[in-house]
């Protein structure tokens, strides 16, 4: 479903390449983990499935489709099919929880979005905290406004930013369960980065370790966790 | 002896209407035109939305000449301009296009750096929904930018007080014109301190109500 092959990218002015040579591929409705320390190009790679950042060489497909060759209305219709919550939740704070949620049905032009807010609240379990600012709720309520926006339309594909990383592990353990939850009933194919095991070993199916802008190991989690062959694995389950 | 004696109370009120003029007009086309420059100096910053070197440096260079030339210049040298544009450079109406492109680039740049103060995770929040730059900008960088926008215009607000001051010097009436023609010129000191007491009194008042919307808007 989400495929990369040999993807490179390297930043104006900096001197290395944040991602060198990466082959990657997702299957629909499996979780997927990259996990890497911080520096090794995961926020570079997520960020190359939805083209809020583009490929200096190689190709970046969804559905088979070069993503980085798309118009900008095409690439504002598969944006629309691929959800992301963040490790800051990126919640408007000038807006409530429902208008949050809100937010990209109305940029969609959807209608009957009332109801549908409704439903995606009563989904992460925040319908009594609709008509709250941000500000007003603790940082586990936050990623559950995040996943409730992120779905809101629909989409087919979750990207997740370190999602867990600002919160406490009892939390982090809710919103993981939230997540695989979606995954099973919703069949929404799960991409996300982090730099803690834990998570990759509580929620993913499958999992790819980056290290310095290449993936050094991938394959199925039991099997990575059973046999770790590089050094980067073993120092991540240290 | 009655302190006020040279004080003409009608005339007083005529120049407080003719201040509060410029100023609301000033001030509403200044907006106007700041706000759309400060989105546009924002935008076309490094590594923005819509980055773009030449425009940003050119739109730069012109806020930064603007910004550097002192007020009392810029009224004699937009004489002409002024003159074009409505008809004479006197009075209410004359004062107000000197005093919008006196203050609608230090706006701009107040705008501006309220603007990179939105949480860029928040920006790139909307535009993974699929937002356009436009509806990103209307619907999550103002709205989230407003208490700052908001601070902006106070402060410009007051800037454009003290203009308006200067703008009497050439013949634009008001508060600081009468200051100036019979508080310095004519030695009378009881109206400058009539009018410097009222133009105090207008500067607190913008800073209370400028403060206190601010603090409405603000959900953090």
């Amino acid at each position: 479903m989400i495929a990369l092959h040999d993807v490179h990218k390297s930043y104006a002015g900096s001197g290395g390449a944040a991602l060198a040579g990466v082959n990657l591929s997702v299957a629909r409705g499996e979780v997927y983990g990259v996990i890497g320390q911080s520096g090794a190009g995961k926020s570079t790679l997520i960020r190359l499935i939805n083209a809020l950042e583009r490929p200096t060489s190689g190709r970046v497909e969804v559905d088979g489709i070069d993503v980085a060759a798309l118009g900008a209305a095409d690439l504002r219709a598969l944006r629309r099919r691929i959800g992301m919550i963040f490790q800051n939740f990126g919640l408007l704070s000038s807006r409530t929880v429902a208008a949050n949620v809100a937010l990209p049905l109305k940029l969609a032009g959807s209608s009957g979005i009332e109801p549908r807010v409704e439903e995606l609240l009563a989904r992460v379990g925040l319908t009594d905290h609709a008509h709250k600012y941000p500000a007003q709720l603790s940082g586990g309520q936050k990623q559950r406004v995040g996943i409730a926006r992120a779905l809101a339309t629909g989409p087919d594909i979750l990207l997740c930013d370190e999602a867990t990383s600002a919160l406490d592990p009892e939390t982090t353990r809710s919103v993981l369960a939230l997540l695989r939850e979606l995954n099973r009933e919703l069949g929404l194919t799960i991409v996300l980065i982090t730099h803690e095991m834990d998570v990759v070993r509580a929620v993913c199916d499958r999992v790819a370790v980056l290290e310095a802008g290449k993936v050094v190991e991938s394959g199925s989690v039991a099997d990575i966790f059973a046999h770790a062959a590089h050094d980067a694995t073993r120092r991540m389950l240290a | 002896m009655n302190f006020f004696t040279n004080i003409d109370w009608p005339e007083i009120a005529a120049a407080c209407g003719d201040t509060l003029l410029m100023l609301g007009g000033s001030l509403l086309l200044t907006i106007l035109l700041g706000l759309p420059l400060g989105v546009l100096l924002f935008l076309t910053a490094a590594r923005q939305l819509s980055a773009n070197r030449v425009v940003n440096a050119v739109l730069g260079v012109i806020v930064n000449i603007l910004r550097s030339v002192p007020f009392i210049i810029l009224l004699i040298v937009m004489i002409p301009l002024t003159v074009a544009l409505v008809g004479t450079s006197l009075g209410v109406a004359g004062a107000i296009p000197p005093l919008v492109i006196g203050a609608a680039p230090f706006y701009a740049r107040l705008v501006e750096t309220a603007l990179r103060e939105v949480d860029r995770t928040t920006i790139e929040a909307v535009q993974a929904m699929g937002a356009t730059t436009r509806q990103i900008v209307v619907r999550a960088l103002i709205p989230e930018a407003m208490p700052g926008i908001v601070s902006g215009a106070t402060v410009t607000a007051v800037a454009l007080v003290s203009f308006t001051a200067m703008a009497g010097v050439v013949g634009a009436g008001g508060l600081g014109d009468l200051a100036i023609r019979y508080g310095y010129q004519r030695f009378q000191t009881d109206v400058m301190v009539v009018t410097v007491a009222l133009l105090v009194v207008l500067v607190q008042i913008l800073q209370y109500v400028g403060d206190r919307l601010a603090l409405r808007l603000t959900r953090r």
